[in-house]
């Protein structure tokens, strides 16, 4: 699909702009729409199992209820002066040239309707004002694009208003599944977490053979019996972490990456088989009762197990939900020691542990990579680590740093808090939805083709499940290979010498001296 | 609802091509997904959906991708023991290909 393999730098050749305006096409992505959930999934989350028949009634009054209930989003809906600021900010408008994925003209599907039913001019004038309204082609219409919306907000970065338009996205999916038009993917998924406690449907056994597989093999690799502790009572800390960190590639290496942590400074923490996700698809849908739901699991496993802290592990919209609504939504954890933040990062941990000259590394071991970091959405834009603005940006790269030799940043306007989504993100992240993932990423994958060129970068470190495997998924098109993405504590485990651990060896052929001499003085 | 047809008899399945009814699964099928996937199913193949059968019947769920590439590493030996070896026999992702060629349910979540 895109051009060319770019794994040297290829003199001449330039790399697109990767916020470049693209030419308009309209309609491009009219077609895009994900499948519907099923009866059976709707109503295990409390919604209508279908389209119910007074759906356009009961769809307004859902409006008038959200409006009525959060003074915030009707000042986004009220607020829009349509200065086009945001026009060319969403990768998806970037990738796709949709005059639709433009972020105002996506809200405006629903701030039309809004207008006609909730403001004066809309009531009487609607000619006026561009109000209209909600028939069965808006309802379609709001069913293919917000579903074309990760909730990424990098466009409100650039809106002088300040409209969030990620809610408006929420606002609008909250909508439809309450009149029975929910997306299969999201509401499947939210429903696995009720019955099983994780959005695999792994349930304990299998779960406690991953991690006793996982124990075993970190031994064979480091001679060192480094543990993965299931649903141990009184543990000090409970980890909880996206569940594809004990299913898919690299996110596994990451979760590898945190036991050594663990081991190397002598923790004592578990993993629960009852709250076995961090993820948190009710904030995607936007629904909070759903949202609360799963938050409260986590929050009963705290307490069952009996801990005094809770971290999370890489995830970028958990620790979005985490940072901003565990503690409001599922709260008070006053049984927690309040020493510690209520959660806590995972980064925000080992990056504690390093200022601390608490871990040992052999950066060399990373020397095969050339790395640049993904700022993944929603930790940029929606949360915060450390106890200072900006730590979410500066804790995972001081980390990567100490770990790794070659670091190099993407284009400024594409990382930080103007860091591009993934592609992926905010319930995107189906195979129904492939080719809107595809050329949502294009702007991400253009920046990373310019480090690539301009500095031989080969990896791209993530903390975020769904990045890592968007990025997996997407890669190959726009010429790296599917393993060119790394867990940001995978590059924490290739790098971390634990005491005892095997050095040198007959596969460690290059820096096997240098390694062991370092193990020694780590050790 | 869209579904496989063999010999005769039908095998429903939803919109991605996992099959309902898990019980339904027979070799025959397999071949017929397979088939509707591009893919000429060799031994390599067969060894991945049977030890995806195995792992499923035992625990309820696919393996984790790791687990699968260490099983193959053992069976097949240690330049096969790879993701890229995998995604070789199942383009799509060993994990969701294989499991729908395999009769299973499609892994869920952000993986």
């Amino acid at each position: 699909m895109v051009e060319l393999k770019i794994r040297q730098p290829v003199p001449g050749e330039e790399i697109p702009d990767p916020a470049a305006i693209p030419a308009l096409v309209p309609g491009a992505m009219a077609h895009s729409r994900p499948y519907l959930a099923s009866p059976e999934h709707q109503e295990a989350i409390g919604f209508p199992g279908e389209l119910v028949d007074d759906w356009k009634e009961r769809a307004i009054g859902k409006l008038g209820e959200l409006v009525a209930n959060s003074r915030a989003l009707r000042v986004y809906l009220d607020t829009c002066v349509k200065c086009g600021a945001c026009t060319d900010k969403c990768h998806y408008f970037l990738g796709t040239g949709d005059p639709k994925n433009m972020p105002v003209a996506r809200q405006d599907l629903l701030r039309k309707v809004y207008r006609r039913y909730f403001t004066f001019a809309g009531k009487y004038f609607p000619w006026l004002v561009g109000a209209e309204d909600l028939t069965e082609e808006v309802l379609d219409e709001w069913y293919s694009y917000f579903h074309q919306c990760s909730q990424c907000r990098r466009c409100s970065v650039y809106c002088p208003y300040g409209i969030d338009t990620a809610e408006v996205s929420m606002a609008a999916r909250e909508i439809m599944d309450s009149v029975g038009k929910g997306q299969k993917y999201c509401n499947e998924i939210i429903g696995k977490v009720m019955k099983f406690g994780n959005n695999l449907g792994l349930q304990e056994k299998a779960h406690r053979a991953t991690l006793e597989d996982l124990e075993e093999d970190i031994e064979d690799e480091t001679g060192v019996a480094v543990r993965l502790p299931l649903d141990e009572k009184g543990a000090d800390i409970l980890l909880v972490t996206p569940s594809a960190d004990f299913f898919a590639e690299p996110h596994i290496d990451g979760l590898i990456g945190y036991a050594k942590v663990f081991h190397h400074v002598g923790a004592s923490w578990t993993i629960s088989s009852y709250a076995s996700e961090a993820a948190n698809f009710g904030m995607f849908i936007g629904s909070q009762d759903n949202m609360r739901e799963l938050m409260l699991r986590i929050r009963k496993a705290a307490e069952d197990l009996g801990v005094k802290r809770i971290i999370f592990g890489e995830c970028g919209h958990a620790w979005r939900a985490a940072y901003n609504f565990l503690d409001t939504l599922a709260g008070p954890f006053d049984f927690l020691d309040r020493r510690y933040p209520v959660p806590q990062h995972i980064c925000e941990y080992t990056y504690d542990l390093i200022q601390k000259g608490a871990l040992n590394f052999d950066k060399s071991l990373n020397d095969d990579i050339r790395l640049t970091f993904h700022d993944s959405c929603n930790v940029s834009r929606a949360s915060r680590m450390g106890d200072k603005p900006g730590g979410q940006y500066e804790i995972p790269r001081a980390i990567l740093r100490a770990v790794c030799n070659h670091f190099y940043d993407m284009p400024a306007d594409t990382i930080r808090e103007a860091t591009f989504c993934c592609g992926g993100g905010g319930g995107l992240l189906t195979d129904d939805l492939l080719e809107l993932r595809i050329k949502g990423a294009q702007p991400r994958m253009r920046a990373m083709q310019q480090v690539a060129q301009d500095h031989g970068v080969t990896h791209i470190a993530a903390i975020c499940a769904i990045c890592k495997t968007q990025f997996a998924k997407v890669m190959p098109e726009y010429g790296f290979e599917m393993d060119d993405v790394v867990s940001v504590h995978q590059m924490v485990s290739n790098a971390i010498l634990l005491d005892g651990q095997n050095t040198g060896g007959e596969e460690d052929d290059e820096d096997g001296e240098d390694g062991a001499e370092r193990a020694v003085s780590g050790g | 609802m869209a579904a496989y047809q063999m010999n005769g008899t039908t095998v429903e399945h939803d919109e991605e091509g996992y099959i309902l009814e898990l019980n339904a699964w027979s070799e025959e099928l397999a071949k017929v997904i397979a088939e509707d996937e591009k893919i000429e199913m060799t031994d390599e193949h067969w060894e991945v959906v049977n030890f995806l059968r195995d792992y499923y019947e035992e625990y309820q769920i696919a393996p984790a991708v790791r687990v699968l590439i260490k099983q193959i590493k053992k069976s097949m030996g240690k330049e096969k023991g790879n993701n890229k070896y995998l995604y070789a026999l199942f383009p799509y992702g060993p994990a969701k290909q294989a499991c729908k060629i395999a009769g299973l349910p499609k892994p869920t979540g952000c993986v």
